[in-house]
């Protein structure tokens, strides 16, 4: 780990004040930007703790909370707003890491989490991420993990957040400070795709500093999240799928659907949306839409298996969600 | 620095590059705060600050300045054990006992985060008032404890008998604190 000055921001403006320094780099919980610097991959030479504000989760008005960048996972996650009326972001988190590392991880830094695989820690390795223009181990390697969805020849990592699948198919925004002011991203437009840049993660800018993420009024209908692992806990997602739903008189009058564990970013199946809006709320249906979701994936050697698994666990998900309002 | 340490206050000087895991072992002589991976994926180095579980080995030491930090040796100590160790013991809930540390101070922590009202991944309806401490449930939220003797059917009853009101077969409790 190379040396660095620690300094703890008493407020937003401080906090971007010390992150617009050369070698800055805002810290949360540290539980990747800390392990990551030991890996020597990460060498800030300023780490501005950013944890010290932004803690509270407050009402927006108009239905919605607006969760403040620096709230622990596991403080959203027990919200009792959040549980009630967001039941699906709790458990998104709560499918992500270990309880200890949601005690440490902040709503920001889960954010801002790299988007990583095996080779981009492996020094030995050829990483376009880690060392631009050294060409991507992966692709030709090991790859039961990786995306099948909007990759490239330069990067088919995954983004590991289970949240953002959550906040993705809320239509959170995310709301980022810096130099020209304040600014609202929808969170499915602030991580990008890699395309031949892939160190890049994010649509942030230099100093920008996430001050929170803000989620609209809940929608009627069921919601869930449902993840798929290699083991029951504590391991990042093969597949996840958030969903929400809202069926009446056996058809989909509502449906949101964002997947995990396919992407550089936490992705939102557009296309299956509109596939299933004001159509039946059937299982052909369910799957039907889930194919024109992955007609345009890509397997590997090894992850090609994530195709059909992804079309069989958005349909189940969709079903099981339609079962529960028919119960209703 | 300051930093209060198993109840006692102390100023400390250090890299900053230092993770609270070396501090506390290094500098503190506080050996049973163990380092197994090092990257957050084992449980080992365990320990709690105001009172939440938290992977040391993941944490530079500075970001914790001014907290309240418990390690095994602030619970018990030889001839006076935490009901939770001396259940560890009867229980058969380790083998090496090197994961003991961190799995008896995350459990701590669990039952903690249970009374706060925190939910789990296998929680039915994560916005019911309040989780029964089901083996499923204990099983989930230990889940960033890893054993590698395999001692989890002791450490799952050791827990129980400390924190659960189970009655029945382990597998079968449906037990709630």
């Amino acid at each position: 780990m190379n040396p660095f000055t620690y300094e703890r921001a008493s407020d937003r403006l401080a906090a971007q004040t010390l992150g617009a320094q050369a070698g800055a780099k805002y810290l949360g919980g540290g539980t990747n930007l800390v392990d990551l610097m030991r890996e020597t991959i990460e060498h800030p030479t300023l780490l501005v703790d950013v944890t010290g504000f932004s803690c509270a989760i407050e009402e927006t008005g108009d239905g919605g909370l607006r969760i403040g960048a620096g709230v622990k996972n596991t403080a959203v996650a027990a919200d009792r707003r959040v549980r009630e009326r967001y039941p699906m972001l709790s458990e998104a988190i709560l499918a992500g890491a270990s309880a200890q590392i949601r005690n440490m991880a902040t709503v920001g830094g889960n954010l801002l989490q790299r988007t990583r695989c095996g080779y981009f820690y492996d020094d030995a390795a050829h990483c376009n991420k880690r060392a631009p223009g050294t060409g991507c181990g992966a692709i030709e390697g090991f790859n039961r993990m990786h995306a099948i969805l909007g990759a490239s020849t330069a990067c088919v990592a995954t983004h590991p957040s289970d949240m953002a699948v959550a906040l993705a198919a809320l239509d959170a925004l995310v709301t980022v400070e810096g130099r020209n002011g304040a600014r609202d991203i929808p969170l499915i437009d602030f991580h990008v795709l890699p395309g031949e840049t892939p160190q890049i993660e994010t649509v942030l800018e230099t100093g920008e500093l996430i001050t929170a993420v803000t989620l609209p009024p809940s929608l009627a209908g069921r919601s869930s999240y449902r993840k798929v692992r290699d083991r029951a806990s504590y391991a990042f997602a093969l597949i996840s799928v958030a969903a929400v739903l809202e069926v009446q008189g056996g058809v989909v009058k509502e449906v949101r659907i964002a997947l995990g564990g396919v992407a550089h970013k936490p992705w939102r199946a557009q296309a299956a949306e509109a596939a299933l809006k004001g159509g039946p709320a059937t299982e052909a249906a369910f799957r039907a839409a889930a194919q024109a979701e992955l007609v345009s994936s890509r397997g590997l050697r090894d992850n090609a298996f994530k195709i059909e698994l992804g079309q069989r666990v958005i349909t189940d998900t969709l079903v099981k969600l339609t079962a529960l309002q028919e119960i209703r | 620095m300051h930093f209060v340490i198993n109840g006692n206050e102390v100023e400390l000087d250090f890299d900053l590059r230092t993770s609270l895991l070396d501090l506390l072992r290094e500098r503190r002589h506080l050996f049973g705060v163990k380092m197994g991976c090092n990257q957050g994926a084992c449980g080992a180095c365990t320990v709690l600050v105001n009172g939440a579980r938290i992977n040391s080995c993941l944490a530079l030491a500075v970001q914790y300045q001014d907290c309240e930090i418990t390690t095994i040796e602030g619970l018990g100590a030889p001839g006076k054990l935490h009901p939770l160790q001396a259940a560890f013991v009867e229980h058969d809930g380790f083998q090496c006992g090197y994961c003991t540390p961190g799995q008896i101070c995350s459990a701590i922590g669990m039952v903690e985060e249970l009374k706060c009202g925190v939910p789990s991944y296998v929680s039915e309806d994560v916005a019911a008032e309040g989780f029964a401490l089901t083996d499923a449930e204990l099983r989930e939220r230990m889940s960033g404890n890893l054993c590698r003797c395999g001692a989890y059917n002791g450490i799952v009853d050791a827990i129980q008998d400390t924190f659960g009101t189970a009655k029945g077969e382990p597998g079968k409790r449906e037990a709630s604190i």
